[in-house]
């Protein structure tokens, strides 16, 4: 007796499935990612204990996870809004450089008087300008998709490399701090409230880095979250997404959701950009993302876009983005990532079919 | 500033997008969107700088980038078409995988020199004034290979029956299906060739173009503008290696343009202010987009050049393109 | 091999899809050199069978035969070795290829250079012999449906195809065209041929065909039988099981108000070439007018411009306000309904739940809408009541609407496109690929509405439909309304020839 193996279409998903293969992704990613690593000679097995110590060892390296985590909540967002209108915003990464210059503007112009002007304003004021000037990077290709089809993926990607540039010439040039290439250390009331701050009115707050931005992390996914399951808005946006035939002819103006999303996303990483040089960085400097714009694609996937789903996700990818500081060689985080996010994308081939195993005498029945 | 050397400087880089566009136009053509040029660009220019150092030929090096390109490649094949994943997703992950192979892989090969693909001069033709010396001399063997590959490359795809076959499974996959093409083989075959077209191209770079490894930024985004130079090109070989030759010009332009003190009768602020160069840096970039709105226009209007079934999964039986 | 052989003999066929047995036990025989009518209605599996036939899908079980000698199929380029051929529906053409690119894909030869001039004669010499003329030259696209077919005929007979299949050839055709074919096809068999002939259309079948098999939800109900002597009747009892009624009762009514008013309407298609070419009509209330024609001159359009999805010049009004050229949402907002073309690409949205695709129309209005929120409870409820009403099968209502058949998908297009009680209803092809259930439900749907006062524009290719339904038909041609007549004294000739956009000079 014979046996053979069937491909079938599934007719419908059990809901524990695709948990169980984001996961199993995650797993197997490691795992291939950690024979690659013991192939050009590293240590796999002490590379992971590493890992586990450098992210989540105490409670003051876990809030240096946190710190790289807020970011990538607020990119993660910013990504499965677009992507959820199957927009390919993959100019994260830029908005996020045009944010942490938006914000700039503010203290290096400066706008408000920093020595009278009061540390909610200066905050309130980065934040604005930070989400408008993300929001103008999000708009640029928003736009020329609308009026003239221009394909969002190549023009938000060519936008990194312009922005990138762009604050490269103010902090060689106009706002440079005595040669270096990067900004004076902003006045203090720019800067976002920290834990450690708080060390004297609470002890276990001492050298604890986290700051203010996760919050804005945590409110701008429940925002999201309730975009997608209750307004209208995100209504129109799934519809979109799934079928923008169906969505013109139900009556949306589907140029305006497209230049909305596109600006809404862009202000969302323009934020992660404010509160990333409000909160850690403190002067604008050229090098202030390890990519935090490109891991955000994939935290928004594997999160199957779903905006709560994203901070865990955030959090494990904070660990590997910190491990990766230190780990050898340094494209290993990349690599992962991408192993990860393959992975993720063939797995879904299980949920749309199932394999079967037959016994041959079986398929004359 | 001399038309002459900028024109062979234009050829010379010109060449790594001809090659990664027209590799990415028999992709597109078979009706597969793989956007990981990039990545593969920057595997390929990894293996191609790496084996020529650790042979000594960097014939091999070229060869086995090619190879590097091409497996890399057939994993977005694997995913796209047997999966039917979605390929701008599974494109954007081989950028990474690709990114981070050659990252990991290359880890130490910064600062190295291992022999370089070899520049000739082609007799006759070199003797030709202002042209000659631009074009057919100086320069390695894989330029001269470029001034062949668009015309054969074009003619390949619209004379000859595997051209015909390959058009075909792009525009109506279930046409091509129903008189016995092997759709899934032909989708994989040109995914193939893509892949290692855009490997060449990063060989190209790293042994022969601006020999060395520097990380990620060897690549610097050139595998993103020759995507943006197909769909410029409305997926025809020949325009995108007039617009690939175009664009190595301008890069080469940009460059000179700081050298000089006066510029056009007034002095050049760039000389006075070397940082005015971070806007220079922008600016193909920032052609990309202008080229990518013209590009756009034309296909939204004549409906034309775009394989009509780009991007979408094949299944038998299933309704549609 | 003699004449006494079978071309074909398909022997306890079963071919079965995840959760459908789409042939059961089937059988099947093909004399040489006659036209044998595969019969069913859509969904009986006569496409299915005759996929596995031409090699595209391989049965579970069954022999199949052709001339006397056994086969097994694993690929198209199996069934046309020996010698069978399948001319599809859907056409199998490269719209951007030449005819004769399109012929000669997949073969052998050429093995490499194209050489298109030299086989462009080739194929026009195998025009001559079948009387089947089209452009060698000539790029798919450009070519109206008839020749587009003829196209497809010659690609089989050129990969020397001795048994056709022809899937619904009709289907595309106006009623001239489909004489052509007739003729086409009895010079074929003259020749030698032998046709599989799949249809639904009754007449068509007893005008052409020498022997049925009929296929009932995947069982043969009829095989082989002699067409002498059968009437439509039992045709259509074999197919259905059970009496059709062939008309639907429609109450008298008189109608109301102009609804909707079109004056000089010009719009291009996707090409950019005219489309439709100076439209003038009127549909009142409770009226329903018909729109008869060949598909592609001008139907789709027609109803886009109505519904703002596509650009015009001219005037369209609905109760006396301008929505030309407005964006598809003012049409709405004025009571426009619209039951689109293409069920799957435009009517709905297919990973969304049924829940979702019922409030496409009403998600920004109350009680459903609420400000800058849907109110997804309010949703559930309308959904749920919809789907009862209007009988739809589906675990529930979070069910993807992509999930649902063709028919409960309509039906929800329908439920949803009815319960805004619309003015103006704008259907374009109803029923197309339903079963004679549904379809009979939907047509009753629609009178239901047409009682109530709703103004319908009824666009269909389907010739019946459209007279027993229709209080008046208008004829489309070429962008063009060329002729209106009351349904009640309408003459099926004269309507034909209307459509083919020719009159008696």
């Amino acid at each position: 007796m014979s046996t053979r193996l069937k491909v079938e279409k599934r007719v419908d998903v059990p809901s524990w499935l695709p948990l169980v293969t984001s996961i199993g992704s995650v797993v197997l990613a490691f795992i291939i990612g950690g024979i690659i690593f013991k192939i050009v000679g590293g240590k796999p097995f002490e590379a992971a204990k590493y890992f586990y110590q450098a992210v989540f060892g105490s409670w003051a390296v876990f809030s240096d996870t946190m710190v790289k985590a807020t970011p990538l909540i607020l990119v993660g967002v910013a990504c499965a809004i677009a992507f959820k209108m199957r927009l390919w915003n993959i100019g994260a990464e830029g908005q996020f450089y045009a944010g942490a210059f938006g914000a700039s503007l503010v203290v290096l112009i400066p706008i408000v008087p920093l020595e009278t002007t009061p540390k909610f304003i200066v905050i309130g004021l980065m934040m604005l300008f930070g989400m408008i000037a993300g929001a103008i990077w999000g708009f640029i290709p928003g736009y020329l998709k609308a009026k003239y089809k221009v394909n969002e993926i190549i023009t938000t990607l060519m936008l990194n490399y312009i922005i990138i540039n762009w604050n490269n010439f103010w902090i060689f040039d106009k706002w440079s701090d005595r040669g270096f290439q990067m900004t004076a250390t902003f006045d203090r009331v720019a800067w976002l409230p920290r834990l450690a701050d708080y060390a004297k009115q609470i002890k276990a707050f001492a050298g604890v880095t986290l700051h203010l931005g996760v919050l804005f992390g945590i409110v701008a996914a429940a925002i999201v979250w309730w975009i997608f399951r209750y307004s209208r808005w995100g209504y129109e946006i799934k519809l979109i997404g799934d079928n923008p035939e169906a969505a013109r002819y139900a009556g949306i103006d589907i140029s305006k959701n497209i230049i909305l999303v596109m600006a809404f996303s862009g202000a969302l990483a323009g934020l992660a950009g404010m509160s990333e040089i409000s909160g850690v960085v403190h002067r604008l400097q050229e090098s202030i993302s390890p990519g935090y714009g490109f891991t955000g694609i994939i935290v928004a996937w594997l999160a199957k876009l779903n905006p709560f789903v994203i901070i865990p996700v955030s959090v494990l990818f904070a660990g590997l983005i910190v491990a990766g500081r230190e780990l050898q060689p340094a494209g290993l985080s990349f690599l992962l990532q991408g192993i990860i996010l393959f992975m993720l994308i063939s797995s879904d081939v299980l949920l749309r079919y199932k394999i079967r195993i037959l016994r041959t005498d079986e398929e004359a029945a | 500033m001399n038309f002459t050397i900028i024109l062979h400087a234009g050829v010379a880089t010109g060449t790594v997008l001809l090659f990664a566009a027209i590799g990415e136009i028999f992709t597109e053509r078979s009706g597969i969107l793989n956007l990981g040029v990039e990545g593969m660009m920057l595997l390929g220019a990894m293996a191609g700088f790496s084996i020529s150092l650790a042979t000594e030929s960097p014939w091999l090096g070229v060869l086995v980038a090619m190879l590097a390109g091409g497996a890399l490649s057939l994993a977005h094949g694997v995913v796209t078409i047997h999966f039917q994943a979605d390929q701008v997703v599974s494109g954007l992950s081989l950028t990474f995988l690709g990114t981070g192979l050659a990252l990991v892989l290359g880890e130490g090969l910064t600062g190295q020199t291992p022999p370089l693909l070899l520049d000739y001069n082609i007799p006759l033709l070199s003797s030709i004034p202002v042209i000659g010396p631009a074009l057919f001399q100086d320069h390695g063997i894989l330029v001269y290979v470029g001034y062949l590959a668009a015309p054969l490359a074009w003619y390949y795809i619209n004379k000859t029956r595997p051209g015909m076959h390959l058009r075909a499974v792009g525009q109506k996959p279930s046409a091509a299906d129903s008189v016995g093409v092997n759709v899934y083989g032909i989708r994989y075959i040109y995914t193939f060739v893509g892949g290692c077209l855009a490997g060449l191209a990063g060989a190209i770079i790293s042994l022969s173009v601006s020999p060395g490894w520097y990380s990620s930024q060897t690549t610097s985004g050139q595998g993103w503008i020759a995507i943006a130079l197909v769909i410029f090109a409305q997926w025809n070989p020949m325009r995108a290696a007039l617009g690939g030759y175009l664009f190595g010009m301008l890069r080469r332009l940009i460059l000179d343009l700081q050298g000089p003190r006066i510029l056009l009768g007034f002095a050049n602020p760039l000389y006075i202010n070397s940082n005015y160069s971070f806007f220079l840096i922008m600016t193909p970039y920032v052609l990309t987009i202008i080229a990518l709105i013209f590009g756009s226009r034309a296909v939204a209007k004549k409906r034309a050049g775009s394989p009509s079934a780009l991007g979408l999964p094949y299944v038998r039986g299933e309704r549609g393109k | 091999m003699s004449s006494t052989t079978p071309a074909v003999e398909m022997k306890d066929i079963v071919i079965r899809f995840p959760g459908v047995l789409a042939n059961d036990h089937v059988n099947l025989t093909l004399r040489q050199g006659e036209i044998h009518a595969l019969l069913g209605e859509n969904g009986a599996g006569k496409s299915t069978l005759m996929n596995a036939l031409a090699g595209l899908y391989k049965p579970v079980s069954g022999t199949t035969k052709v001339n006397g000698e056994l086969v097994d199929f694993n690929s198209p380029k199996d069934a046309i070795a020996k010698g069978i051929g399948m001319v599809h529906q859907h056409f199998k053409l490269v719209p951007t290829h030449t005819v004769t690119e399109n012929i000669l894909l997949g073969m052998d030869e050429p093995r490499f250079l194209m050489n298109l001039k030299k086989y462009d004669e080739k194929i026009l010499e195998l025009e001559e012999q079948y009387g089947l003329y089209v452009d060698p030259a000539a790029k798919i696209w450009q070519l109206p449906v008839g020749a587009q077919q003829r196209v497809e005929i010659l690609k089989t007979l050129y990969r020397g195809a001795e048994i056709l299949i022809m899937d619904e050839p009709t289907a595309v055709l106006a009623p001239q065209e489909i004489d052509d074919l007739m003729v086409t096809m009895r010079s074929m068999t003259d020749q030698g041929k032998s046709i599989i002939f799949i249809s639904h259309k009754l007449h068509e079948v007893i005008a052409v065909a020498d022997r049925v098999t009929v296929l009932r939800k995947g069982i043969v109900t009829a095989h082989g039988k002699s067409l002498e002597g059968l009437t439509k009747r039992n045709l259509a009892q074999l197919m259905v099981g059970r009496d059709v009624v062939f008309s639907v009762e429609k109450e008298e009514r008189e109608a109301g108000d102009v609804v909707l008013e079109m004056k000089d309407v010009y719009a291009k298609n996707n090409k950019g070439l005219p489309a439709l070419q100076g439209i003038s009509l009127r549909v009142h209330s409770g009226e329903i007018l018909g729109i008869a024609g060949v598909g592609g001159n001008g139907q789709s359009e027609l109803a886009e411009t109505i519904t703002g999805l596509r650009e015009c010049e001219g005037l369209i009004e609905i109760n006396g306000e301008e929505i030309s050229n407005q964006p598809p949402i003012e049409a709405i907002a004025r009571g426009v309904s619209h039951i689109p073309e293409d069920r799957t690409t435009v009517g709905s949205a297919p990973s969304l739940s049924i829940t979702d695709n019922m409030i496409m129309k009403n998600y920004n209005q109350e009680p459903i809408g609420n400000g800058w929120s849907i109110n997804f409870a309010r949703a559930g409820e309308h959904a749920q009541k919809l789907k009862e009403k209007y009988n739809i099968l589906a675990p529930n209502v979070r069910t993807p609407a992509g999930k649902l058949s063709g028919g409960n998908l309509q039906k929800l297009i329908l439920a949803r496109e009815i319960s805004s009680y619309p003015r103006l209803m704008v259907a374009m092809q109803p029923t197309r690929g339903l079963d004679v259930g549904a379809i009979e439900a939907i047509q009753s749907l629609l009178l239901e509405q047409r009682q109530s006062g709703t103004a319908i524009l009824l666009i269909s290719e389907e010739l019946d439909e459209l007279l027993s339904l229709s209080d008046r038909i208008a004829v489309i041609s070429d962008g063009k309304i060329v002729g209106a007549v009351l349904a009640e004294d309408a003459d099926i000739n004269e309507i034909g020839l209307m459509m083919t956009g020719g009159t008696d000079d």
